[in-house]
């Protein structure tokens, strides 16, 4: 077959066309106009979720705008496109050049996929988050690409005097009959457009794909192991000196006045230093010395938003928060509380931006999942017009949900005005586990009442301090809340409303979200409500079969509402050997979740044997250890399955720490932790040996969301293999949170002195 | 300001800072040598890991006055001249495996890995699970899993 019969005429049937520009410049450029919200899809009992979900919400958000995802040709046959989303490793710059590479026919590594700037004109459609970013560009890309391929066959045909008909394209290169091979770095100026046109093009059908669905590696993997991967703080701009803040000892404190400004001044290397909103701010020739710089500051503070708090506080803020869950039903019933306490979202590079304020017009630098909106509050906290800030999206060091937020180029872009000069601010690890945003603290009360061996009914009341939502996708909310069949419109109802579903066949089943109490940094973390959502239930679950004398896997397969997710807890019992037998303290625990079009199941085996839990290495937490895993996903079609499977492990590893070792503890207004040996993320010494991650073949033609979908059922089959392992059903998470497993840091000077001991181990 | 003169990736290098000055912001801040990154300063994270004299260490915990003209620093930007190639086999390793995530704590996880599969070696045995369970370098992406599937690849190569 010629490859223009994979594109028929306009009026061709039993195709669907979409779509799209050719741009006028003066290279070959494309551009997708339509952007396809994903069929609904199949449930038995309705709940809101099945209308819509928030990726639909998403997805038809980003409709009006998604003409403006534009794919380029360079006359050196490489391909570019700037990608309105922010890499954070979670693989989007590579599953993006994997669909240019797929439609356009050209090498993978010819893709050159960039991050763009803060794009207002994007409005919805430049916020990364709730695993959309595949699920709202698939199509769009797609369709510039393969518009991009349209212009250079003809523009071929025409080069080399034969019928488009005749043409092949195939790795970068046309070919004709009786003639050499053209490269397309060739025709990208003879495709260009002079002006901006409609074009209507058929994309490739997934029996021809070839890249799509394809294991392939990180196209900045090189970069990666070289250290040549560049992050803000690695960026050379001119005169962006080194910048931290001194910060108070409480929970967003500020400065009622500092003694020593002038002599902290004065110091080695130091250059400005100066108040801002979120404490004093130093400027110095490196690091170490802003670190003295902070140490040195004799600040006194103001109180802070959480004066007087601790732990026990707000769980006895939480309790009075509680929604009445109703009458106590005359049947059976399961009833249980489950505590989550505050978890960290920080990522291993901590919160940080480079900016020059100077002169009317500001530039910043910063990994920003939300840069449009950004943009405005920078230009807003600095008094300046929105077209004289610009926003630099650089590749960030993980998010885990941290991103969402702009905090630090918000802080930079005040400290840079304040100074009036370029700064290259970083936040201090104790700043960013102590002051960063955190998930917030939650309790979750489940009752399920049930006869004989039916569940009857199946009711979760969640109450949460306040997720802050305030990064964009709350504009988003807003925009299409009057529209959702949802009670209430307030951001986090939505939200909720829309993440969380019951994948069971409980008879009547709901879910309450009730938040509480805004003194909190708080923020999304990956894969948001679900992970405490879903151990609660499946801890549950696991109760409900005991009491009903039924296997948990069968109970959950019988229970089950669609195939799909059958297979995936079919996958996971088969390949773990579900069931069979192990020593006394060790046990499996299996469970489900689904969420953006994807369903996941998860069994872990849990040793907690003494010789296990009490392993001694210094400064950890050790304890039980997962030592087998074995994760099965579906996202209905995985554009990068090793891509995925990266995903998934990095899900599995924050659903163990979630369930075992990491959580903040609030004392007195503020959070004791400060260090990668205070806040217990999953360690070598705790990952599983033994890991098996399946990527179902699949089953459909769109794809799911992916970044976040594991951690709901790995948390939830570590904490149910927990509690087979001791007998015990834990209910406080993580299980090891009443006990203080480190020596807390002092909150005055906020931050420590490195260490100068680093030879003694070398020599 | 003092003058303070050390090796670093084959190079002899000269900078002037104050004493103290650990050398992690001597590389990053002075020298602009970026391959080593920070994420706690305190030696906890090992983001930060190199090579001193070909043994890992933690340049956020030397102050540059600790080195001598004589003491070579290798980062992870000059490890592939350490055996003559354009690659080491260990980040060879990681590229097969396609270990990086997010890619910010790779570097130190590769240096302190090379380090490890030296260790081992030198001690005449194969690389075992509770070898892998001493590294403690954070991946707050979790490719821990991959990262152990690397080294065990790479300890063959080396």
């Amino acid at each position: 077959m010629s490859d223009l019969e994979r594109d028929p005429s306009p009026d061709g049937i039993g195709r669907r066309r979409f779509l799209g520009y050719v741009m006028a410049a003066p290279t070959l450029a494309t551009a997708a106009k339509l952007s396809v919200a994903p069929s609904a899809h199949g449930a038995v009992t309705p709940q809101p979720t099945d209308f819509l979900d928030l990726n639909d919400m998403m997805t038809v958000a980003a409709l009006p705008t998604s003409h403006l995802i534009t794919v380029q040709v360079h006359t050196d046959g490489t391909v570019s496109f700037a990608l309105p989303r922010a890499e954070v490793g979670q693989g989007i710059t590579t599953s993006s050049a994997m669909l240019i590479a797929e439609e356009l026919d050209v090498p993978l590594e010819r893709v050159r996929v960039t991050l763009a700037d803060a794009r207002p004109e994007l409005v919805f459609n430049q916020l990364t988050g709730g695993s959309n970013t595949t699920i709202a560009t698939y199509t769009p890309i797609r369709v510039a690409a393969a518009i991009a391929r349209l212009r250079l066959l003809a523009a071929a045909a025409s080069e080399l005097g034969v019928r488009a008909s005749d043409l092949t394209l195939r790795d970068g290169i046309v070919r004709a009959p009786g003639h050499d091979g053209l490269d397309i770095g060739r025709l990208a100026t003879a495709a260009a457009s002079t002006r901006t046109e409609e074009v209507r093009v058929g994309l490739k059908p997934r029996q021809d794909f070839a890249v799509i669905g394809t294991a392939r590696n990180r196209v900045d993997a090189l970069a990666a192991v070289t250290g040549r991967k560049v992050f803000a703080m690695d960026l050379q701009v001119p005169d962006a000196l080194p910048t931290m803040v001194c910060r108070a000892p409480t929970l967003n404190g500020t400065v009622r006045s500092v003694a020593n400004l002038a002599q902290v001044a004065a110091m080695p290397g130091v250059t400005d230093v100066v108040p801002v909103s979120t404490g004093v701010a130093v400027r110095a020739r490196t690091f170490g010395q802003c670190i003295d710089a902070v140490r040195a500051l004799e600040v006194s503070w103001r109180p802070g938003s959480a004066e007087g708090k601790s732990d026990e506080s707000v769980i006895a803020d939480l309790r009075r928060a509680e929604l009445p869950i109703g009458a106590l039903p005359l049947t059976p019933t399961v009833d249980e509380r489950f505590t989550f306490h505050f978890r960290s979202n920080s990522a291993l590079e901590t919160n940080c931006a480079v900016a020059d304020v100077r002169g009317g017009r500001a530039e910043i630098w910063s990994s920003l999942k939300s840069p449009i909106v950004a943009r405005q509050k920078i230009a807003a906290r600095l008094g300046l017009p929105l077209h004289a800030v610009t926003v630099h999206v650089t590749e960030g060091g993980g998010s885990f949900g941290r991103r969402l937020f702009f905090d630090a180029a918000l802080e930079a872009a005040e400290i840079s005005q304040k100074m009036g000069k370029p700064v290259k601010l970083m936040w201090h690890r104790a700043d960013d586990s102590r002051q960063g945003r955190t998930h917030p603290m939650a309790l979750s009360r489940v009752r399920a009442s049930y006869l004989g061996s039916s569940v009857l009914r199946f009711t979760q009341v969640h109450t949460s301090v306040a997720t802050d939502l305030g990064h964009g996708l709350g504009e988003i909310i807003t925009a299409m809340a009057a529209s959702l069949p949802v009670g209430d419109s307030a951001f986090s109802q939505v939200f909720f409303q829309l993440s969380q579903t019951m994948p069971y066949e409980f008879g009547v089943s709901n879910r309450l979200l009730n938040e509480t109490d805004k003194s909190f940094n708080t923020g999304s973390m990956r894969n948001v409500y679900s992970p405490d959502m879903t151990c609660a239930r499946e801890l549950v679950v696991d109760k409900l079969a005991a009491r009903m004398h039924k296997d948990p896997y069968q109970l959950r397969r019988a229970s089950l509402r669609t195939d799909r997710a059958r297979a995936v807890l079919d996958k996971v019992a088969e390949v773990g050997s579900w069931g069979r037998r192990l020593p006394a303290g060790v046990a499996q625990g299996i469970a489900f979740h689904d969420e953006y079009r994807a369903v996941s199941a998860v069994l872990v085996e849990l040793d907690c044997r003494p010789e296990t839990v009490g392993r001694q290495i210094r400064d950890a937490v050790t304890g039980p250890r997962v030592t087998k895993a074995v994760v099965a996903v579906d996202v209905g079609l995985p554009v990068n399955p090793r891509g995925l499977e990266a995903q998934m492990m990095g899900c599995l590893m924050d659903g163990i720490a979630l369930a075992l070792t990491s959580s903040l503890h609030l004392r007195d207004g503020h959070f004791l932790e400060a260090s990668w040996d205070n806040y217990f993320y999953t360690r070598q010494w705790n990952t599983p040996p033994d890991l098996q991650i399946i990527v179902m073949p699949p089953t459909s033609d769109e794809p799911g969301g992916a970044g976040e979908l594991g951690v709901a059922a790995s948390m939830a089959a570590v904490a149910c293999a927990y509690a087979r392992a001791t007998g015990t059903m834990p209910t406080t998470f993580p299980i090891n949170h009443g006990t203080l497993s480190f020596e807390p840091k002092p909150a005055v000077p906020p931050i420590p002195q490195s260490p100068t001991d680093g030879l003694d181990h070398v020599r | 300001m003092p003058e303070h003169t050390f090796r670093l990736n084959g190079h002899q290098v000269s900078v002037d800072v104050e004493d103290d000055v650990r050398l992690l912001w001597v590389l990053r801040d002075v020298l602009g040598v970026t391959g080593p990154k920070y994420g706690c300063g305190i030696n906890v994270c090992k983001a930060c890991t190199s090579h001193l004299n070909g043994t890992a260490f933690n340049p956020c915990a030397v102050p540059v006055k600790d080195l001598g003209p004589n003491d070579e620093v290798t980062t992870i930007e000059g490890l592939p001249a350490t055996v003559g190639r354009a690659l080491h086999p260990m980040q060879e390793a990681w590229l097969e495996a396609d270990v990086a995530q997010c890619g910010y704590c790779q570097p130190g996880q590769i240096m302190a890995a090379v380090a490890l599969v030296r260790r081992v070696a030198a001690e005449g045995r194969e690389i075992t699970d509770d070898d892998l369970d001493t590294i403690r370098n954070i991946c707050r992406c979790g490719t821990y899993p991959r990262i152990r599937q690397a080294i065990r690849a790479a300890s063959a190569q080396m």
